[in-house]
């Protein structure tokens, strides 16, 4: 922008963006090698279908939770309504569920051998699936419904807290021109959130993009299933790192098409934000009807698949009850501390660099650091994988060399790889939302301080961090919970002996019984509450 | 910065400690952790040895591949054949030699180079409704026949095991004719294919089919849990191909890491997988066939009778892999 950065915080960043970008790296290797027409067999049967499916999916899904979290995110922010208090942090549970015991919970409950189209068949006589008609359960649009449900959160707090950081200032002069609370929704708060918008809606893609065990309980193949098809089934790893690349592609035009579109767009903003007098008084109808909002959103993408949870938990208690949850607790739980913690300061570092500096090399580090959240699971696992062997074998061999014994597997073997894996993956969330927090602070503020001969330190300490306080809050409490739920990389990755709550769901679902894991599941769940209750209070008392 | 690099250097801390730890075993394995460490504890009585696992469904030979010759992997369990055989094309195992192995376990379960070893066996079987259908003699290819138009479920093509079976026909007819036959199972589903295997028996008790393929311990399981216990009984269970060739026949099996820290009780440990005691154990438990000859399936499992079981070497089954999910794709099986 303004700052002649010094040259070290650049380096800073580049180093930060060169090490989340290293698996990546080592998966654009792997894309090049020849892959022996692997590749092109699958474009020619499947795969055009595969493209078709993801690309409509994500655009579902981005759509479809934008639609469900913007009412919530603005009966939140700027209307006063009865349980508005607790709707707040209410609204955020779907998030501590994993989307695909969401999935399973509802698929099994929908489909035609589910309890619900029994029932029916039960009450009128119905004898086979031709005498009535029910939606295909295992489609495209209800994959797409029950995905919007359980990611709609990311948007809806990134756009709450984008509408209760806009300046009361335009609210009072919207009032004064004449608009009414509509018009100045439409005119003024939507257009000013858009930022925060575009973020949460391309995590959401990105989400839904690498997302395989959800997709899969709805017999819906996307690139991620030939992702997993090509390496395992066809054993070419070189195939899938394509197919990833591609996958990469779409995602990025779709966000830079949305960033192009909004380039001439600028926002800014002093202080003086809400304040609970500019909420806006529901009258009771208007009230009611907000409430049922909130409510009957969370009934449908918490409450009910947590209430079948907990009668497979009880049904199933001695066959889930394992005494080493507190244990697998304890691991799920540091692990996600660690990774949020580092995930935040890393963004801090990384936006801090963005916005001072002139560079457009330092631009595009920050940019490229998100990628890694477009990818599979376990794809990423195995990027993180190479790198990470590379260094153990190189300590290794150091220290054969120097005639002492190594230490075996120091960064594969343990935890490192599982930590370093969750922040190549879940960076993209917590520069997601320190990106909507920065674009309000102006830059007026940072020249001021530089004019005050602040340094760059000075100036990210003593006025950007006070004021990004909730966007960090924002991004720990998504990655956290994130890092709570993540399995595909956890599986791969642990150390031996190494066993987390997902982990452990995980080995019952992948039996065919979630029943037997529903315990398991309400514990994550249970676990991730905490955090999410106490972050929220936090938002609540920074206001 | 600071406390970030505290807490790097705290976890590394953390794991050198236990990576020097030296003496337990370690398995790797693609079964469940809940499967086999009842089997492992009762190693661990028997031999004082410790056992740690580390479950995974995909991308096992990966992780040991990257560690080369650092990797901590002793034996690898996997749940079916196709994983076997990478792990060997990768070069990952190392051969065993052991009498008592090869002793227990019959030459068309194991490598002839003695670099991997089935330990259970299932049957691919044809469910049909005790209603609707009857109990019945049928063939896999007569999956593909007018007769059964709309009346089939199944899972995913590209489950392993589906793929396994289609392997299993291109081994036996060829390419062309499977995938003529493929086309007519597709044109025979009552749905597009989805959900696991139980849910196929699910569908039938529903009526929204009369055939289903599944494989056979689902089925047993499936009469232990109280809840799936009626789905169960509203299907036959019935061993395909009894007239001609016999049953599709899937494994699970195992494997001595190639760079294994600790060979002679991995061995051991191999060796007692094959004993009576763990065959016993995997019977009771899991509802498999065991491998070794002597040992009896559960009551449950034998009672659904003696079986002729396709005698086609498991490898063969790996050759065909491949193929078998080119032409998955080429019919469009899935979509």
């Amino acid at each position: 922008m303004i700052l002649g950065l010094t040259r070290s915080w650049s380096l800073i960043g580049y180093l930060i963006t060169a090490v989340l970008l290293l698996p990546l790296l080592a998966l654009i290797v792997q894309a090049t090698q020849p892959d022996e027409a692997v590749f092109s067999h699958l474009f020619n049967t499947v795969l055009p279908t595969y493209i078709y499916n993801s690309l409509q999916l994500m655009l579902l899904v981005g759509g479809g939770s934008l639609v469900i979290a913007l009412p919530a995110a603005w009966f939140i922010a700027r209307c006063e309504f009865p349980g508005r208090r607790y709707f707040q942090w209410l609204l955020l549970l779907p998030l501590a569920m994993p989307a695909y015991i969401v999935a399973y919970v509802y698929t099994d409950m929908l489909d035609y051998a589910g309890p619900v189209q029994r029932a029916m068949r039960a009450w009128f006589e119905w004898q086979t699936p031709h005498d009535y008609y029910f939606p295909a359960i295992r489609s495209i649009g209800c994959a797409a419904i029950v995905l919007s449900l359980v990611l709609f959160p990311y948007i809806y707090l990134l756009a709450r807290t984008a509408f209760m950081e806009q300046s009361s200032h335009f609210l009072h002069a919207s009032k004064v021109m004449g608009c009414g609370p509509w018009r100045s929704f439409w005119r003024l708060a939507l257009p000013m959130a858009r930022p925060a918008l575009a973020v949460g809606v391309a995590l959401v893609a990105m989400e839904t993009a690498a997302d395989f065990a959800t997709v899969s309980y709805f017999a819906v193949p996307t690139l991620t299933t030939a992702v997993y098809d090509t390496w395992l089934g066809y054993g070419s790893l070189t195939a899938a790192a394509k197919l990833s690349a591609i996958m990469l592609l779409v995602v990025f035009s779709m966000v830079g098409v949305e960033r192009f579109a909004r380039r001439k767009q600028q926002l800014f903003q002093k202080q003086s934000k809400m304040s609970e007098a500019d909420r806006y008084q529901l009258a009771p109808a208007k009230a009611w009807a907000a409430w049922s909002y909130c409510m009957g959103l969370i009934a449908i993408s918490f409450l009910l698949p947590f209430v079948v949870l907990c009668t497979y938990a009880v049904d199933y208690f001695s066959e889930s009850w394992d005494d080493r949850f507190l244990q697998y607790s304890i691991n799920s739980l540091y692990i996600a501390a660690i990774v949020s913690f580092i995930c935040v300061a890393l963004a801090v570092v990384l936006m801090f660099v963005r916005r001072v500096s002139p560079r457009r090399s330092d631009q595009l580090a920050s940019r490229l650091s998100s990628t890694g959240y477009a990818l599979p699971g376990t794809v990423l696992a195995i990027g993180v994988l190479v790198p990470l062997t590379y260094a153990d074998f190189a300590i290794n061999d150091l220290m054969a060399w120097f005639g002492a014994k190594g230490p075996g597997l120091l960064f594969t073997g343990s935890v490192f790889a599982l930590i370093f894996a969750f922040c190549v993956r879940f960076i993209a969330i917590a520069i997601g939302s320190l990106e909507s927090s920065y674009k309000r602070i102006s830059p007026s503020l940072d020249m001021a301080s530089i004019t005050l001969g602040q340094s760059p330190r000075q100036l990210l300490r003593n006025v950007h961090l006070p004021l990004l306080r909730k966007g960090m809050f924002t991004g720990a409490l998504l990655v956290f919970i994130e890092s709570m739920k993540e399995l595909p990389a956890a599986l791969l990755l642990r150390p031996i002996g190494f066993e987390n709550l997902a982990t452990n769901v995980f080995q019952f679902v992948s039996d065919e019984k979630l029943e037997h894991g529903a315990l398991a599941a309400i514990v994550i769940v249970l676990v991730g509450l905490v955090p999410l209750i106490y972050l929220n209070r936090s938002l609540e008392q920074s206001r | 910065m600071k406390l970030l690099n505290n807490v790097v250097l705290l976890g590394l801390a953390g794991m050198t400690f236990s990576a020097t730890a030296a003496d337990p075993l370690t398995v790797y394995s693609y079964r469940q952790a809940f499967l086999v460490e009842p089997i492992l504890a009762k190693f661990t009585e028997q031999t004082g040895v410790d056992v740690n696992v580390v479950f995974a469904k995909d991308g096992i030979a990966e992780r040991i591949a990257r560690e080369g010759r650092l990797s901590p992997a002793d034996v690898v369990l996997t749940s079916d054949f196709s994983r076997l055989m990478e792990l060997v094309e990768k070069d990952l195992v190392s051969p065993v030699n052991s009498p008592a192995i090869d002793e227990n376990i019959p030459a068309q379960y194991r490598s002839p180079n003695h670099d991997w070893y089935a330990l259970t066996m299932r049957v691919r079987n044809v469910y049909s409704s005790k209603e609707r259908t009857g109990k019945i003699d049928i063939d896999y290819q007569d999956l593909a026949s007018e007769q059964y138009k709309g009346k089939i479920c199944t899972r995913s093509g590209k489950h392993p095991y589906n793929i396994a079976l289609v392997a299993s026909m291109i081994a036996h007819d060829g390419e062309a004719k499977t995938k003529t036959w493929l086309e007519g199972v597709k044109a025979n589903l009552a749905r597009k294919p989805q959900g696991n295997d139980r849910d196929q028996v699910l569908a039938i008790k529903e009526g929204l089919c009369d055939i289903a393929i599944g494989n056979s311990y689902y089925y047993g399981k499936m009469m232990m849990d109280k809840n799936q216990k009626s789905w169960a009984e509203a299907v036959y269970i019935n061993f395909p191909n009894q007239q001609n060739r016999g049953a599709h026949i899937n494994v699970s099996g195992m494997a001595l890491a190639k760079h294994a820290p600790n060979k002679d009780n991995a061995i051991k440990l191999m060796e007692f997988l094959t004993s009576n005691v763990a065959q016993g154990m995997y019977a009771e438990v899991n509802m498999e066939y065991p491998v070794k000859a002597d040992v009896a399936p559960s009551k449950l499992v034998a009672s659904w009778g003696d079986f002729k079981a396709d005698s086609l070497p498991v490898y063969k089954l790996a050759e065909n892999h491949q193929a078998a999910i080119k032409l998955l794709d080429e019919v469009k099986f899935d979509l």
